[in-house]
This record gives C-alpha cells, structure tokens and sequence, in this order.
C-alpha cells in the first residue's frame, strides 16, 4: 500500500462473488490497488480463511470486512478476526451499491463511513412498483 | 424424531448446513460436537447467532457427547450433529455410537499434507485412515457438500476404488 490514509476494504464471500463484485466496482467507480481486494472461500477452512483476511489487512489502520452471509463461514471468520481489532468492522448483507459508496467516499472517519454504507445498502433494496 | 444428519464439515455451522440442508431436513436443533467451542461462549454466540428461530444450537464436549449420543439418538427432535473433522466422528465412532449410520463428508479443507480429492474434501494420510476406521466401525462414509450433489463414497475418497 501506499501513503493512501482512506480505509481499505476486502469482501470475502462464497464461490466467485466477491471477486465478481469487486469487479464490478471497479468498472463502474474505478479502484486504485489494494484499496478493495477480493476473497472467496473457496477450498478455505475457517482458520484458513481468518488468516487469509488477516494478510489482505495487514497489521492495521482502518479497514471494513464486507461479507455475504452473517452466519456464513466467511462472516464468521471475520467477526473472529476482528474481535481484538477495533479498527476493523465487518459489514455481512454486502451488496454492490454499499461498496460503491465505500469507493467513492472511503476517506471518511470509519465510524460516519460504516453508518453511511450500511443505509445506503439498506436503501438499495426496493421492490417496484412498492407496495400500496 | 433421532439424529438426521451426521456431518463432518470443518466450518461447521454455516450456510450450507443451514440453508442447504436444514431446507431439505427441517432439523430442530444443531449439536456441535468439539472440545474447543465448547470452552468458548463467545464463539457459539457466533456461530448460532445467525441461525432461524425455529433451529437450536448446542455445543458440546467429545467426552460429553459420547454420553449423551444415545438420548439424541431417541430424541423426539429432529437433529444435525456436526464434528470439525474426521476424528473427533470417528471418537464417536470408536466409543460405539455410530454402528450403521451414514456419515456425511461436507467439507474438509485444504491444509499442508492434504491433497484435493473433491472440491471441498482434501485428504493426507491420517484423514484417509480415520475414514477407513470409520468404514470399519459399521459407518457408511458419503462426501456431499450438499443435498442433491452427487454422493462420493468411501473407496473413491481414500483411492481404494
């Protein structure tokens, strides 16, 4: 990494989803490297996938773990990982319109930057036309 | 009802278990059955935080769990009980409480000395002698990660076949 000081991301989730989805940032808002890497499961298990999260992370400066599923293994492994880490927080439910936001607005304070991409990923789920 | 799903499956509580096969097998309660998580609160709290409401989570000793195999065995609820690997299965194995079951294989991962035999099964020497151990305690050893994929059995895993 570079003297970049914005809060670095890596989305871990199952199969190809999370490299499908930084892609698909990358496209959309651009990305510098390192700044969102991606991490499947793939073939992990749980330790495995903790300890591959922790070299993404490094030793520190703010990061946030974005994951598919809560209960799944990759958001396990990160909860586990982040529990002695307060600079780290994991964020499960991830969809492309929060980590577009933390693209574009990840020099934040990580406290206003977690609040902001967990509405705007709440938002982002519609059905339409909504109901009556 | 009895124990509906014996698995071995080193993430142990996760979506497949959960959504996979608690889908097809509706089980009322999750026993985990592993020295380490039982010794640690806050782990099972994160394990089971994510389960549905209908579902319970119980994480218990090897030593424990040899004792009270029989009572789930007779339960009236239907239940998964899950090891992180093959040998604490085998524990149970050893200790008499699985002649006749089938056990599945859903997920063993890669590790050094372990090669890949299916996509999520990686074996070494000690994983393809406790499943043949297992084989020779009355088991039925069958890979699935989850229902509906093809079931892998005992002579293709360890390479007897």
């Amino acid at each position: 990494m570079s003297e970049d000081a914005g809060v670095r991301g890596v989305v871990v989730a199952h199969s190809e989803l999370a490299t499908a989805l930084v892609e698909a940032v990358s496209r959309i808002a651009g990305l510098e490297a390192g700044v969102l890497e991606p991490l499947s499961n793939e073939g992990l298990g749980p330790d495995a996938i903790k300890d591959a999260l922790a070299e993404r992370l490094g030793d520190g400066g703010p990061a946030i773990i974005f994951t598919d599923l809560r209960e799944g293994s990759c958001g396990i492994a990160a909860q586990r990982l982040c529990v002695d880490r307060p600079e780290h927080v994991v964020i499960t439910g991830v969809n492309l319109p929060m980590l577009l936001d933390f693209a574009l607005k990840r020099h934040l304070p990580l406290r206003d930057l977690v609040e902001r991409i967990v509405d705007r990923g709440r938002n982002a789920v519609q059905a339409l036309p909504g109901p009556e | 009802m009895t124990v509906v799903l014996y698995r071995v499956d080193e993430r142990l509580i996760h979506g497949q278990v959960v959504v996979g096969w608690g889908a097809q097998l509706e089980p009322d309660r999750i026993v985990v059955v592993d020295d380490v998580l039982a010794e640690s609160p806050w782990e099972q709290e994160l394990y089971a935080v994510g389960l549905p409401p209908e579902m319970a989570a119980e994480f218990v000793a090897i030593d424990d769990a040899i004792e009270r195999l029989p009572d789930w065995q007779r339960s009236p609820e239907r239940i998964i009980l899950l090891t992180r690997d093959i040998g604490s299965m085998l524990e149970l194995a050893e200790a008499g409480g699985l002649d006749g079951v089938r056990v599945n294989i859903g997920g063993v991962h890669h590790a050094p000395g372990r090669d890949p035999v299916l996509r999520y099964v990686f074996l070494g020497d000690a994983e393809r002698d406790a499943l043949r151990r297992l084989a020779a305690r009355g088991v039925e050893v069958v890979a699935r990660d989850v229902p509906g994929a093809r079931g892998v059995g005992l002579d293709e895993l360890v390479g007897d076949g």
